[in-house]
């Protein structure tokens, strides 16, 4: 198999684009080409990302702004684009805005902390494959590296909020830090037990053995638990509501985030939902078997010529992963405009007395159900 | 490409590791610290350690360095940063430690029968270390099991105690 790199690295040197036919330098070439790619990615999920969630909001509570915004001349108004120009509206506002960085602060800490939760995100989506073989670098140790390289982003939440030297950001911080440090590990735990079952870390195995068993949710009781467990989790590792507690705007006025404005806090907003996206992936992938057709080759059986042919492969398979991604994104944003915010003292009930010993019961009846009927 | 990617690294590790010891203000001590030790989880990249460098990055970059900053957060002293060494009797101690520790590892360093020229290309290590965990190492495994459990009870009864 192929990851995206080898296959631009290869590319470039058939096509003699490389001076000398260097390797090295294809290897640079490719890298900061899908750099780049992956920051337009990001930008681009968080801009269609912010619409949705805005949309989303104002279906539930009838927001004026998301439901109506229009161009210049584009008139919006109660259309079906109505509300499109609200997401560019917003992102223009923000690039205009001054960047002020408060007198007492910690400035270099201050500085470098929005983009250390930044790198955590933009590292985790290399990881991620889309599709069969759709992957910017494919890891042995695939769903092992995404859960390592999110638990750095943790570093920036505490940082930012601490050099800030502000007590409403320290508390976010303080809170952030307990909070993502014991929601890792009912992560780890419900992703151990699939990793137990399927034998690899990859993620191409773990969807493999999807295809020739059955998706995760309904293999076992045990799994819908377990797939329960990891996207509440999920959700409170990446502080969305009913976790939202480091930002709280209405107690802590954004937590962490307080004294960041223009630039630096558009930065904490892109790595939120580029955290979303890469928690609606993992579970899309691992729970309900990634890029497979939820309707199996149902399609080709009712197909009268070969020509379906393109609704297997690769691309196909991005379409199904992304439907069931943001699907899961869909449903983090019903979390956030139905629910309540869970009191700090629910939130470590949840976690350290809930989640994580249901977890772990867990590992060993999957443990004896693979036993008995495997 | 070996050569400067190699290079690259041991540089990272270098020059955080001397910014962490020269560091007056303890978190940024700890943020340079990341920085070394991303850069050794890198290194282990370059020896095909992909297992272990995750687990670095786990362990180290997204548990201890985040305990030693909420350490520094939790400690009643937050408002004043700098740090500024006051014992001054022991420092002709600690020079003479130093020195021994930097001879001790020197020669360690020239002694050992270093492993020279390309390694062997590996396919993933996890399953060599599972394996060698569950049957060579087991009772390694099983020791530091229970030693782990022994200090999170330990923990969970000194909080309960304070409580009162």
């Amino acid at each position: 198999m192929t990851s995206f790199t080898d296959s631009l690295i290869k590319g470039l040197l058939d096509l003699g684009l490389v001076p000398g036919g260097s390797a090295a330098l294809a290897l640079v070439g490719a890298v900061i080409f899908l750099g780049v790619a992956v920051f337009l990615l990001i930008a681009l999920n968080a801009l269609i990302a912010v619409y949705f969630e805005r949309k989303v909001s104002a279906f539930m509570q009838d927001r004026l702004g998301p439901m109506e915004a229009g161009f210049f001349g584009f008139a919006g108004g109660k259309r079906f684009w109505g509300g499109i120009a609200q997401t560019v509206a917003d992102a223009l506002k923000l690039l205009g805005k001054e960047d002020i960085i408060p007198t007492d602060t910690d400035r270099k800490l201050f500085i470098i902390a929005p983009f250390i939760i930044f790198g955590a995100a933009f590292c985790a989506i290399i990881g991620i494959p889309v599709g069969y073989g759709l992957v910017i670098s494919d890891f042995n140790i695939g769903i092992f590296y995404v859960v390592a390289i999110s638990s750095v982003g943790v570093i920036g939440i505490i940082l930012s909020g601490w050099a800030s030297n502000n007590k409403w950001s320290l508390y976010g911080a303080m809170r952030a830090a307990a909070q993502i440090i014991s929601y890792e590990l009912p992560i780890g735990m419900s992703l151990l037990l699939v990793v137990m079952v399927v034998g690899s870390l990859q993620f191409h195995d773990i969807v493999a053995w999807q295809e020739t068993n059955r998706w995760f949710i309904i293999h076992s009781p045990f799994t819908v638990i377990a797939f329960l467990i990891f996207f509440l989790s999920g959700v409170a590792e990446v502080n969305r509501t009913p976790f939202d507690l480091p930002e709280s705007e209405s107690e802590l006025v954004a937590g962490f985030m307080t004294e960041y404005s223009g630039f630096r806090w558009a930065i904490f907003f892109l790595s939120e939902y580029a955290n979303v996206a890469v928690v609606s992936l993992m579970t899309a992938i691992v729970f309900l078997g990634g890029w497979l057709s939820p309707v199996g080759g149902l399609l080709r059986t009712f197909s009268v010529a070969d020509g379906w042919y393109y609704l297997e492969g690769p691309w196909w398979g991005a379409f199904w992963i992304s439907v069931k991604a943001i699907f899961l994104i869909f449903v983090m944003m019903w979390f956030r405009w139905t629910w309540p915010r869970m009191r700090v003292d629910q939130l470590m009930y949840t976690a350290w007395k809930v989640f994580i010993p249901f977890a772990l019961v867990n590992i060993f009846l999957v443990g004896v159900w693979e036993l008995l009927f495997a | 490409m070996g050569d400067i990617t190699f290079s690259v690294l041991a540089v990272l590790v270098i020059v955080t590791a001397f910014w962490v010891v020269t560091s007056r203000n303890l978190v940024h001590a700890a943020v340079a610290l990341m920085g070394t030790l991303f850069g050794v989880a890198g290194l282990y990249v370059f020896l095909y350690a992909d297992f272990m460098a995750a687990v670095q990055i786990i362990i180290y970059v997204g548990g201890i360095t985040v305990l030693i900053i909420f350490g520094v957060m939790l400690t009643q002293r937050i408002g004043d940063k700098m740090l500024v060494q006051t014992t001054m009797p022991n420092r002709a101690f600690a020079a003479i430690v130093v020195a021994a520790l930097f001879v001790a590892l020197a020669s360690l360093i020239f002694k050992t029968p270093w492993h020279r020229g390309d390694l062997p290309e590996m396919d993933g290590t996890v399953s060599i270390i599972g394996n060698a965990l569950l049957t060579r190492y087991l009772l390694h495994f099983e020791v530091a099991g229970v030693l782990l459990l022994l200090a999170l009870l330990g923990a969970a009864y000194l909080a309960r105690r304070a409580h009162g």
